[in-house]
């Protein structure tokens, strides 16, 4: 290499490229491959491989460099990531060799994650094996998009351009499927330096670049300057007088001045000042991947795990959302089970809620949902006690993904999709705040005491089908007719008119339900009954209700499964639903969590309507009757 | 933001995370240029404090220069320095290879510090582009009861979402400089202006590029007598940094045998 190329590459970001596939297609001799033909390969090492090699009576062994570990050598087997470092003219590359065998996935994920490109080596004579596609779809779900398949072992193949096609085929075919479009496609010998770092004679029908040349067409990852402000605390100090929240920013820029939002206490602040030791001026203005401090101009209550953004650009704030996750802990992940999620640098308690799919990456079939096991790859469903701020993956890699962990171990990794969940950023704050509730001189219970009966918000949620409006009405008939005050809110009529301005989205239903819940209970402290018929899919937004109505909330579960409700399908809607024109219908393209501990619950697919009415009577006698002390006070 | 200011701001987010998990933290502080570097970048991270203890565990084999630049240094950086000898090299396992067993006094002095202060967490300056066992280290690398390093079954490590979570008896080694190379390492101290033991500069055609004990460590032919040429020559050469250090390369497995007992 010349001295003008080093000057050139001196000093620059390495680009990080991670060697995966399946063990035994060479990626420790693909490596030692490049770092001797870039002439990047340490005094000695060629000898001390030597010797190594000899003294275990095989031939010169190109993944001795990087096979430190004894055991590693003696059993010909790669255990753990390594790292290790070559320039071409240019740039300077840090390589990162990962495991192939199935027993160190968490080594190979360690390796991977950390890269912004890939080799995926495929044997010529083996062909794609299981881990080639498992690690070609972990390449995907980590965020790795330029990834390059190199064809290793020609020479075994007789570098010959027939057996090319077909393995190339075949990997192009399984990449295609999980949205991936290799880069290139290069025929190798790793072992005699066919197309490495130089053209192969033996394949003169191939035409396209060599490995090396292939690595310098892959771009740098793109700057995260300029997504939305993401800051997640990592301490607070007050080593001085000074109280000095620090953290690294993860995308976007920070200036003196900037007023920030802290997720999810939903608090504000003004930066007053950027600290930094030993800075030759003042600092105004940081920007992603610095390690800053920040003093507020407030002094708010903030800790660590909050995420710093700007007002008009929050994360999300949900107690539930979607990941896709790769489990790696020894003991399956099983719906009901509780973990400790660590995302940027908050931990939260989360249960799973569901297991939605179980993803065969050999063949991306679907797999039995009971359990997780070690290596799978699975759509799950998490929820938190508490609400937390969090970024989908696509829109935020940083403040999108997460860890969860059990015991002492990680176990899993997981990105975040919040398909189907409402976003609950704002809801809880109100708005206008030149408002004081007017205090009425006639009571709820001077209303009950009238109507001889308590009045309440009796939330009938269950799918479309079910028979929430039916019971509704008829339950409204018969309260009526015995001399109660009651009145039915039903969903479609309220989208006739208060909620008129309302579509579907997760957002829509969020705030449709908060107007119902308002609503129904004004009508309840007038001393009404109030029977609402809502799908209200949601537990965040039933349990939001409850706040609203407090003590006044009834949650009656109608429950009846999907195939009971589609075969009644009153309105059409979920023929529709299923033919696509309707998005976001629940049961079909939207998720519906029932009830943990409904006050009632009404199963309609085994019994009549009459039985189902009884029920709901039976509750309304129990719990809405005036006992004899209060009614005697009147 | 530069390179070097990528690997400063990523060793000050590691540096904050370990302050943060463990009451009973300390730095390992060997005097040399490696150890220098991250004593600044602890100060870039809480802004001029050392909020931890630096340990120096002495095999009483060091040069004079490394003595003087300890107690000079020491005091001008403000640190709240704990000095424990090593044992004597009777007390080593005798069937190490004489320049490791020699080594491996520094690691019975740290586990005996470890056990005294009940550490939780010992920051070592180790770097991947070291020596190939290290190369495979985690940022933060759990150690068994008796400081033992697991290497066939480390924890996975992605996303900077490093393992915080221990048993009882067990300890962490943190590497905030694991990312670093020598060359990086050079260069931020050259930007930075931090000071260093004059060994590593040309002496008779000779420079140490590693320090150590004065009879396991050897120097290397240079006439490096700035940190500029220092630079040049590190751009050039092809000679591993740590082929002056006897311990690394008596055996096949030495090192690995060193580092798997607990050797930093």
């Amino acid at each position: 290499m010349s001295d003008k190329t080093q000057d050139a590459t001196q000093g620059a970001v390495p680009l990080t490229i991670v060697i995966v596939g399946h063990v035994d297609h060479g990626k420790s001799t693909l490596v030692g491959r490049l770092i001797h033909d870039t002439g990047s390969m340490p005094d000695g090492k060629l000898a001390a491989i030597k010797a190594m090699s000899e003294k275990r009576g095989m031939p010169f062994e190109w993944a001795f460099l990087l096979d430190a570990f004894q055991a590693e050598r003696d059993q010909g087997i790669t255990i753990d990531t390594t790292q290790i470092r070559f320039r071409t003219q240019t740039r300077p590359y840090l390589i990162i060799d990962a495991p192939g065998h199935k027993e160190f996935l968490k080594n190979m994920i360690t390796g991977a994650a950390a890269a912004s490109a890939a080799l995926l080596v495929i044997d010529a004579v083996d062909g794609v094996q299981e881990q080639s596609r498992r690690h070609g779809y972990l390449l995907h779900l980590l965020g790795i998009r330029q990834v390059t398949v190199v064809v290793n072992k020609m020479d075994l193949a007789g570098y010959g351009a027939e057996r090319f096609a077909e393995v190339e085929g075949d990997i192009r075919r399984y990449l295609g499927s999980i949205g991936v479009t290799p880069a290139f496609v290069v025929p190798v010998s790793a072992r005699e330096g066919d197309n490495i770092a130089s053209r192969s004679a033996a394949m003169p029908w191939y035409t396209g670049p060599t490995v090396t040349e292939a690595l310098d067409r892959c771009t740098m990852p793109p700057s995260v300057d300029e997504l939305p402000l993401r800051l997640p605390v990592q301490d607070v100090y007050k080593f001085d007088q000074r109280r000095i929240i620090a953290g690294r920013i993860e995308s976007g820029r920070l200036r003196v001045g900037d007023t920030l939002l802290f997720s999810p206490s939903n608090k504000t602040a003004r930066v007053a000042s950027i600290e930094a030791w030993g800075a030759a001026a003042p600092v105004t203005q940081v920007s992603a991947g610095q390690s800053v401090g920040i003093t507020l101009d407030e002094q708010i209550f903030v800790e660590r795990g909050q995420i710093v953004s700007h007002v008009e650009s929050a994360p999300f704030e949900t107690n539930v959302f979607r990941a896709r996750l790769f489990w790696l802990g020894h003991a399956p992940l099983t719906r009901g089970r509780q973990y400790k999620m660590k995302l940027a640098t908050g931990e939260f308690p989360v249960e799973v809620q569901q297991v939605e799919s179980v993803i065969d990456v050999a063949d991306l079939s679907a797999g039995d949902t009971a359990a997780v096991e070690r290596n799978d790859v699975a759509e799950i469903v998490l929820r938190c006690r508490s609400m937390l701020a969090v970024d989908e993956f696509i829109a935020n890699p940083r403040t999108g993904r997460f860890v969860l962990v059990e015991g002492y171990d990680i176990v899993g990794g997981g990105i975040i999709s919040m398909d189907g969940y409402p976003d609950q950023r704002g809801q809880r704050t109100v708005v206008s705040t030149n408002i004081h509730a007017v205090e009425s001189r006639v009571s709820m219970e001077d209303h009950w005491l009238k109507n001889h009966h308590k009045s309440g918000v009796i939330w009938l949620t269950g799918l479309s089908g079910a028979g929430k409006t039916t019971l509704a009405l008829a339950l409204e008939h018969e309260l009526h007719r015995r001399g109660y005050q009651v009145y039915v809110l039903d969903g479609d009529n309220i989208r006739h008119g208060l909620s008129a301005d309302l579509g579907f989205s997760p957002d829509d239903r969020a705030e449709n339900i908060r107007r119902v819940g308002e609503v129904s209970k004004l009508f309840a402290q007038a001393g009404v009954i109030v029977v609402t018929a809502f799908i209200s899919p949601y537990r965040a937004d039933r349990d939001h209700v409850r706040e609203i109505a407090g003590e006044l909330f009834h949650e009656v579960y109608v429950k009846a499964d999907v195939a009971t409700c589609e075969s009644r399908d009153p309105k059409g809607l979920y023929k529709k639903a299923r033919a696509g024109e309707i998005k976001d219908f629940t049961g079909i393209s939207a998720p519906y969590e029932a009830p943990e501990a409904a006050d009632l619950v009404i199963d309609t697919s085994d019994q009549s309507i009459d039985q189902s009415v009884a029920m709901l009577l039976d509750y309304v006698g129990t719990r809405f009757t005036m006992d004899t002390k209060q009614a005697a006070k009147g | 933001m530069d390179h070097l200011d990528a690997l400063e701001s990523q060793s000050i987010y590691i540096f904050r995370e370990a302050f943060n998990r463990f009451d009973r933290l300390a730095m390992l502080w060997s005097l040399g240029k490696d150890s220098n570097v991250m004593i600044w970048l602890a100060k870039k991270a809480f802004f001029g404090h050392m909020p931890f203890p630096s340990l120096f565990c002495d095999t009483g084999k060091k040069f004079p220069e490394m003595y003087d630049f300890r107690d000079r240094y020491a005091a001008e950086w403000g640190l709240n320095l704990i000095l424990r000898d090593c044992p004597p090299i009777e007390e080593i396992d005798p069937t190490l290879p004489p320049a490791a067993r020699s080594a491996a006094r520094k690691t019975e002095a740290l586990k005996r510090a470890i056990a005294e202060f009940d550490f939780q967490a010992v920051i070592a300056g180790i770097r991947r582009d070291e020596e190939p066992t290290r190369a495979k280290e985690r940022v933060f690398s759990p150690r068994g009861t008796d400081a033992n390093w697991n290497f066939k079954d480390q924890p996975p490590e992605f996303w900077d979402q490093y393992k915080t979570d221990f048993a009882p008896g067990t300890h962490v080694r943190i590497h905030p400089i694991l990312h670093w190379t020598e060359l990086d390492i050079w260069r931020y101290i050259r930007r930075e202006g931090i000071p260093v033991v004059p060994l590593y500069y040309t002496r008779n055609g000779k420079r140490y590029r590693s320090l150590g004990d004065m009879d396991i460590t050897h120097p290397v032919a240079s006439e490096a007598a700035t940190i500029d040429e220092i630079i040049a020559e590190l751009e050039q050469t092809s000679v591993p940094e740590r082929s002056g250090r006897a311990m690394d390369s008596e055996t096949e497995d030495a090192f690995e045998r060193l580092r798997t007992a607990g050797y930093m």
